[in-house]
């Protein structure tokens, strides 16, 4: 569209210049006059009946301000909303039940709020909480997903009599035909267990309350500055207008600050109105574990059948889902799960069902992969075995089975998570494990390299695997593109920013169209002021969805400005051309005129404006897609074992992804790398544990081992560009892909290094310890 | 996570430290690098009515040979002892042990006499000092005193110190000649605290002989384990590929007693302490063997 290129450079980020010096501003960088701090009571029993509160001590505390409980709440009180109602599926269960504010008749996890306590400072805060009495009553609690559906389980919501909490099956083809044709069934159960977000940032909320603009102003570490607007201005009886909500720099999100609404945003911005002073709360990491929403366990009972030659004939899957005290996410997790299972795969036959369990546990909502990770670990590890047993090579199961280019649009029939059919846009997998098969160096590694450390007594393995991530998803999310009269450029869109580079990425969308300077082109998300209309980042969607957005308003803007300069200039439109700021005549570029000056031209301060435009250089755009873009990849590593230890070492990793056109694979690169971060912690290093209480018995970085920089290999890339059909960039989502497939890679690389000991790994996380067993039982076993 | 509140003093000498614990006795808490100590007090385990903050105790702080022993003050940080030309010189095992402690941020606080008198069972520092038959010394109002490392660690979190003591310098003895040395450690990842660690020193006599056998773990008890039974097999012996791995697992059978928890089972730890017991061993022997004299 322009001479220059701004698609597919290694822009450096626009936003680093303030986070590397100190000077974005995060939300416990808020500091207001007369401000007050907050700290919160929370329950020490994972299920318990609440008795009584006697809050009179930590009243009578010097310096505390106010003290609430449930019942100080009022009308104030309701449940949380149910956020993503569930698709329409023949024979669905659902049963919600979404978070409250503080708990009024029970405690149903560890670390649920009971009491909130308004003090000069944290401190004074944090010791008025000592002085709470409280009386509880506790209960058996549920923790296991299994024992949780027996009959003489403890219920955990009583309105619905049991702790199931959904029940689905979905459908394509005839798995039954497809298991008595079937010449091989491989058949396994599978636990896939994961953990918290691990933002670097805790959560946090600063509510001050304008008594004399009566305006309320929330400073929130949220993914979705608008819904809380929204939310807000209708719990507390305000116009939207009279609410603004900032997520300004936030210290990355991964799902977990996308919850609606946790306890602390509800009650802060009403405290504050209520006290007409300012209030900060800031999570502390032991808060962030019980507190904020993580995600765990998933158990399936898998079989797949298969011709002879290897070729898929159908999948057939049952699965428990953990979603923890509550499930104000409906049911998108284990959705991902069962439509991410089928990969990049011909599956013509598929019967899948899961139940969603209630526990005493924090509750679980997507972080990032939201529950993809499970699907992938199940198809990929029931590929490894069916590899074996039909003594084909795993990445040959693979190649005849993956979905070829002239296979797009696929429709895999079920249900997504946005209620839309599974249909592939586009897709060109074969090229990508070849490439990646070429990366790791494959054919060399097994034939070479392998058996000759083996045979120097060695333990190394390669693990190869495939997979898809539906991303970009709607509704829609929408953005303003401003010339200002200096000739510089604001963008505004409503999403929020985890550090994920948007305020470049958006800057080179609309570059692109204007041909404008990046560092002249300002992006601000996440402030309600500014854009009010969206709903979040989430989903892998910030550059398809709102990226579009920013693409479609910029095209607008171009298109007055071309009008302004052609007349400015005497020229039709089709001879002008946008180069570097400036408008100019093709044949003759020395006749130009600034973007300035065109945008002092569009706002005129005397004179006739014709009717019908409007003034400015400004254009505001929506962009929603019909259904969300299919990125996919492979990764491959080499591990090596300690087979004494257990202790495994990542020799190399190598991704091949694609996510459609690249914008900035820098960026792109970026989230690669610490989506593979995410994964490899998920793989090896973390595991939330709870005792049979519902007790979370590692509830800080000491003992939640997140890996460190010494522990995540420097990632070899590669792209694939399949554009998608489905947004005028061509872009599909990135954000989640680096975390989703490390399990499964992890699982084959590791069996394959320890291949003497004739193993078969089921599970993640994996630990020295838990590698110890398994090769210690497969020693007894032989 | 913010502390309870307490009483703060910073004295400037060890004498006026030593005042103060006498006034406020076993309400009151010693801050040295605080590495331990300040996260207890966050999260409200340790609620001290009065904290003592050794940090201006200039006095504490150095490292100094002594005849043909090496003098470090309680308060010298870990760090300092990392880079220490004299520590590498005279105390290698020292030298080697250190750099599993934790990550430089915490070395450049954490000080050696605090590691040690906290005496945690998976800390780096107790062990070296058991290996190495440290003598700690130690001083209250009225007295001085020096305790052989053998009888200063009493159980889990605890030491012979007297409620009025303060730890005050560590003593290493000179090495006697073909003697070897090795730490090792295996743990989750680089600077947690280990899943089991173990230090190794080794004597030899002139026909290759053990004369002198230290082998001593992290993680494995309540403090740091001295392993008799494996130096009883080794003294007098050649201590050949199969002689130091009988006396690993001897260690992993007969001297230790390891604990279960989320990252470990005492199992798994049986096994590393017979894996690391005879890494440790085998570098220290072939170190004695070449005649590392240190």
């Amino acid at each position: 569209m322009t001479s220059r290129r701004f698609f597919g450079e290694r822009f450096t980020r626009n936003e680093d210049a303030r986070l590397l010096r100190g000077l974005a501003l995060f939300v416990d960088d808020v500091h207001l006059d007369g401000m007050l701090h907050v700290a919160f009571l929370r329950s020490d029993y994972a299920h318990a009946r609440l008795i009584s509160v006697d809050t009179a001590a930590a009243r009578a505390r010097p310096g505390v301000v106010a003290v609430y409980t449930a019942d100080d709440l009022g009308a104030y009180w309701q449940p949380g909303p149910l956020l993503v109602a569930p698709p329409p599926i023949d024979g669905l269960v659902f049963n919600a039940a979404t978070q409250v504010p503080l708990i009024k008749d029970k405690a149903r996890h560890a670390g649920e709020p009971i009491a909130m306590v308004v003090a000069e400072s944290r401190y004074v805060a944090e010791d008025a909480l000592v002085d709470i009495v409280v009386d509880m009553d506790p209960l058996d609690a549920v923790v296991d997903l299994e024992a949780a559906l027996e009959p003489d389980a403890p219920v955990i919501h009583e309105q619905h009599g049991t702790n199931l909490a959904s029940h689905v099956v979905q459908q394509k083809g005839d798995y039954q035909r497809a298991h008595r044709e079937a010449a091989l069934i491989v058949k396994r159960r599978f636990h896939y267990d994961r953990g918290v977000a691990g933002a670097l940032e805790n959560r946090g909320v600063v509510a001050q309350w304008d008594a004399r603009c009566e305006e309320l102003t929330v400073w929130d570490t949220t993914q979705a500055p608008i819904p809380i607007r929204s939310g807000l201005a209708r719990m507390l009886g305000l116009l939207e207008s009279q609410v603004r909500v900032i997520a300004p720099f936030v210290g990355g999100g991964f799902g977990s600050k996308i919850m609606m609404f946790y306890p602390e945003e509800v009650l802060l911005p009403w405290a504050a109105m209520r006290l007409n002073r300012p209030l900060k709360w800031i999570e502390d990491r032991q808060e962030n574990f019980y507190a904020t929403t993580q995600e765990r366990l998933q158990i399936h009972d898998a079989e797949l059948a298969l011709s002879e030659d290897g070729h898929i004939l159908g999948v057939h899957d049952v699965f428990l889902h953990d979603t923890g005290a509550y499930n104000p996410y409906g049911l998108t997790i284990p959705i991902n799960s069962q439509c991410t299972l089928l990969g990049p795969y011909d599956v013509p036959n598929y019967y899948t069902e899961f139940r969603v369990i209630f526990t005493n546990k924090t509750t679980v909502t997507p972080v990032r992969g939201a529950g993809r990770q499970h699907g992938v670990f199940v198809m990929e590890r029931l590929l490894d075995f069916a590899a074996k047993e039909l003594g084909i090579d795993r990445v040959e199961i693979r190649k005849r089975n993956l979905l070829s280019s002239d296979d797009f649009p696929h429709n895999h029939v079920i249900l997504f998570q946005d209620s839309a059919p599974l249909v592939y846009d586009s897709g060109n997998y074969l090229p990508a494990l070849e490439k990646a098969v070429d990366l790791i160096g494959y054919d060399e590694f097994v034939r070479e390299e392998q058996p000759r450390l083996r045979a120097a007594g060695r333990h190394v393995g390669l693990g190869i695997v495939s997979y898809i991530e539906g991303t970009g998803i709607g509704p829609y999310e929408g953005a303003r593109v401003t010339v200002e009269p200096s000739g510089q450029v604001r963008v505004a869109t409503g999403v929020g920013t985890q550090g994920q580079g948007h305020y470049t990425v958006f800057a080179q969308v609309v570059a692109e169209v204007l041909d404008v300077d990046l560092d002249r082109i300002h992006v601000t998300t996440g402030d309600t002021r500014e854009f009010h209309w969206g709903t979040g980042t989430f989903a892998s969607r910030g550059v398809v969805v709102a990226g579009s957005a920013c693409h479609e308003a910029a095209v607008a803007v171009r298109k007055k400005i071309l009008g302004l300069a052609s007349d400015a200039l005497g020229v039709a439109e089709n001879d002008l051309e946008l180069e570097g700021g400036r408008v100019r005549v093709k044949d003759a570029p020395e006749r130009a005129v600034d973007l300035g000056e065109l945008a002092v031209r569009a706002n005129p301060l005397r004179g006739a404006v014709t009717p019908g435009t409007e003034p400015g250089l400004e254009a505001t755009a929506y962009f929603g897609p019909d259904r969300g873009s299919t990125a996919s990849g492979v990764h491959a590593m080499i591990v090596e074992v300690d087979r004494e230890t257990a202790m495994v070492e990542i020799k190399r990793y190598v991704v091949v992804h694609d996510s459609g056109r690249v914008i900035n694979p820098m960026l792109v690169e970026g989230q690669i790398q610490g989506g593979v971060a995410h994964g490899i912690g998920n793989a090896f290093y973390e595991q939330l544990v709870y005792d049979d209480t519902g007790q979370l018995l590692n509830a800080s970085f000491m003992d939640y081992l997140l890996p460190t920089a010494t522990d995540v290999p420097r990632v070899e890339m590669a792209h694939i560009e399949t554009p998608s059909p489905l947004n005028p960039l061509g872009v599909k989502g990135v954000g989640e892909a680096g975390a989703i497939p490390t399990g499964a890679a992890f699982a084959q690389a590791v069996e394959d290094a320890l291949a003497e000991d004739d193993l078969e790994i089921r599970e993640i996380p994996l630990s020295p310890n838990r590698l110890f067993e398994m090769i210690r039982d497969a020693r007894a076993t032989r | 996570m913010k502390p309870a509140p307490f009483e703060y003093y910073r004295p400037e000498t060890v004498d006026e430290a030593l005042g103060l614990l006498a006034e406020h006795g076993s309400g009151a808490k010693l801050l040295a690098g605080g590495q331990s100590l300040v996260p207890t007090m966050n999260f409200r385990l340790a609620q001290p009515a009065v904290l003592i903050d050794l940090n201006a105790l200039a006095e504490l702080e150095h490292i100094e040979p002594d005849g043909d022993a090496l003098r470090i003050g309680a308060m010298t940080r870990q760090r300092q002892v990392e880079r220490s030309a004299l520590v590498a010189e005279r105390a290698p095992l020292l030298h080697e042990a250190v750099p599993f402690i934790g990550h430089p941020q915490i070395r450049n606080r954490g000080t050696i006499g605090g590691s040690i008198a906290h005496a945690d069972p998976a800390a780096e520092l107790p062990v070296v000092m058991l290996a190495r038959r440290a003598r700690l010394h130690v001083r209250n109002r009225r007295d001085a005193r020096s305790i052989p490392v053998d009888e200063f660690f009493t159980g889990l979190f605890a030491t012979a110190l007297g409620p009025e003591e303060i730890l005050v310098d560590i003593e290493l003895p000179a090495v006697p000649p073909s003697t070897g040395w090795a730490f090792d450690e295996v743990a989750r990842r680089h600077g947690d605290f280990a899943l089991v660690g173990a230090a190794a020193v080794v004597t030899l006599d002139d026909s290759g002989r053990c004369r002198d056998v230290r082998l001593v773990f992290s993680s494995v008890g309540d403090g740091p384990v001295l392993a008799h039974e494996a130096a009883r097999q080794l003294e007098g012996e050649i201590p050949d590929d199969a002689a130091v791995r009988a006396a690993a697992g001897a260690a992993a059978e007969r001297d230790v007693d390891p604990p279960s928890d989320i990252h470990a089972s005492a199992a798994y730890r049986r096994q590393l302490v017979r894996v690391i017991g005879t890494r440790v061993l085998a570098r220290a022997v072939e170190r004695a063997r070449n005649g590392s004299v240190s």
